[in-house]
């Protein structure tokens, strides 16, 4: 059992000719393990600021990140401990692949470097996570990144970053990029890692409806203030905040259309 | 009454590869004057083949095998379009059907101004026009889109992504063209801003009477915003029907697929089970 703790973190950019572009404005959240948070809000809100302060590739202006009440080491085997723990996948599998590695290789490099399992155990290893998103291991292992598709590519992403046995994952848009047809797939796979390992989700997305269904809790965030934090279908379905009930209005949702379309009789279309 | 301003029959398009692929095949539809027809289905499934094959946008190795696209024009007169010339056709695009591209964003030149890449639009197919009225008219674009005319001087990387897709079909209205095909026009943008995209598509269709082909994979936007909708999967129209339909009771498989690819934002939690 993991908690991770966001206290009060605020991130402020110095930016040149502009002055002072305040990102994260005192955000305080706790992620428990067995939990997902859906983090939402629009482009520039400081959704992926806290991803990248909680990878420590960004340290906060002020506030603090706690992993089970210890907070981030600076440098060293600290951090290096503390981002086994805490993995991250990207949005875009075409990017964040290497080109001339085979899949065993991004596989095999987190767990020799992280001492995961003994040597010997490696390639037994590899295999066993390849299953555990759903790949053929004799069908991808010796594969480069190109010769897979882009759903493939996210599922190799999603295995490598449980490669250390993390106890947290972030995962920053990790279907945007995916034909809508698998996306879902993704989704779910990532909700059955999540419930099977117990491990703790931030999902970061614009993306309300899918935030709905795969998050315990909703963070919304506007401008790098958290403007609302409930369950959620609390936040969703009873947004209290005025900027999450614009973002509700904004998102297609054609089951609210066509109730009220039918209900002004709209028949002929003119309201659209 | 039906009033059709493209008549597509029995279309087909095949990459002439080794093996050869079939990415459009006999697709047949009738497009109606001022109707936003929606195109969905997955990446591969030829949405965007058709849509640039019957502006005969394609390039080697796909070759147009059959069908014939024809397009009435409302100034007079059927078009057959596969059968125009190379300057027939020069004259027909942009000035009839206008495109706004996937990727819209990045479709701006970056070392002109937004001003003179719409002004180059009347250079090139209003030749008549002098300087001072092409600078006029692309200030009066730059306001329908409400981007505003003070903008004309402003390069691409000035304006943020939403602004340049307003841009982008500010040219693409610049010839007040009977038939706008888009391609994913909002797929990079936050919902935010795609609202207020939807929202000025709709209001420039009833001001100016346009007909829109929207392709996206997005099908509950689609839903909101088209009039009718053909689900294509493989080449194929495996359904055509109004939206309303489509939502309430589609009739192929592959569209209660596609549908149930999408959790719901209220309702019952869960996806769409049709």
């Amino acid at each position: 059992m993991s908690t991770l703790e966001v206290r009060h973190v605020s991130k402020v950019y110095n930016v040149r000719g502009a002055g002072r572009l305040t990102a994260l404005d005192d955000v305080s959240f706790t992620l428990n393990s067995g939990q997902t948070i859906g983090l939402v809000g629009q482009s520039g809100s400081g959704k992926s600021t806290i991803a990248k302060i909680l990878t420590q590739l960004e340290t906060p202006t002020s506030g603090e990140v706690l992993l089970d009440g210890a907070p981030i080491p600076r440098r060293g085997t600290g951090l290096r401990r503390y981002r086994q723990q805490l993995r991250m996948v990207f949005q875009d599998p075409f990017a964040s692949l290497n080109p001339y590695h085979s899949i065993r290789y991004h596989l095999q490099r987190p767990l020799e470097l992280d001492r995961v399992v003994p040597k010997g155990e490696v390639d037994d290893e590899v295999r066993r996570l390849l299953d555990r998103v759903r790949l053929d291991p004799d069908a991808v292992i010796d594969r480069r990144p190109h010769e897979l598709s882009g759903g493939q590519r996210q599922r190799i992403a999603i295995a490598r970053a449980l490669a250390s046995r993390p106890a947290i994952l972030v995962a920053d848009e990790p279907v945007s990029m995916l034909d809508v047809s698998i996306r879902l797939g993704v989704l779910n796979l990532l909700a059955d890692l999540q419930r099977e390992e117990g491990l703790g989700v931030l999902y970061i997305t614009h993306d309300l409806a899918t935030a709905r269904h795969f998050s315990d809790e909703i963070i919304v965030l506007n401008q790098g203030r958290i403007v609302e934090h409930g369950t959620a279908d609390d936040v969703i379905l009873r947004p209290q905040d005025p900027y999450t009930q614009e973002l509700r209005a904004a998102s297609p949702d054609p089951e609210r259309f066509f109730a009220s379309a039918g209900a002004a009789g709209a028949a002929e279309g003119g309201a659209r | 009454m039906p009033d059709p301003l493209l008549s597509v029959r029995d279309f087909s398009v095949v990459y002439d590869v080794d093996p050869p692929v079939a990415a459009v095949k006999n697709v047949t539809l009738e497009l109606q004057r001022g109707e936003i027809l929606g195109l969905a289905g997955e990446s591969g499934c030829g949405k965007t083949t058709l849509a640039y094959g019957i502006q005969r946008l394609l390039k080697a190795p796909a070759v147009i095998t059959g069908g014939s696209v024809v397009f009435h024009d409302g100034d007079g007169g059927d078009v057959d379009v596969n059968s125009l010339d190379a300057e027939q056709m020069r004259r027909f695009r942009w000035d009839k059907v206008s495109m706004v591209f996937q990727g819209a964003m990045n479709a701006l030149n970056p070392v002109a101004t937004i001003g003179s890449q719409l002004e180059d639009v009347f250079e090139v197919h209003r030749p008549n026009m002098s300087r001072r009225q092409r600078r006029d008219a692309a200030a009066e674009l730059l306001e329908i889109v409400k981007v505003g005319a003070q903008r004309a001087r402003s390069y691409p990387h000035e304006l943020s992504g939403g602004m340049r897709q307003r841009v982008m079909i500010a040219m693409a209205l610049a010839l007040r063209p009977q038939l706008m095909v888009m391609d994913e026009p909002t797929t990079a943008l936050d919902v935010l801003v795609q609202r207020e995209i939807l929202r000025q598509i709709s209001q420039l269709r009833e001001e100016f009477g346009f007909s829109v082909i929207f392709i996206t994979h997005d099908l509950p936007l689609l839903l909101e915003i088209s009039d009718r909708i053909a689900i294509m999967r493989e080449g194929e129209i495996v359904e055509l029907d109004t939206a309303e339909r489509i939502w309430h009771e589609p009739a192929d498989d592959y569209t209660r697929t596609l549908l149930s690819s999408f959790p719901r934002l209220t309702g019952e939690k869960g996806v769409v089970v049709r």
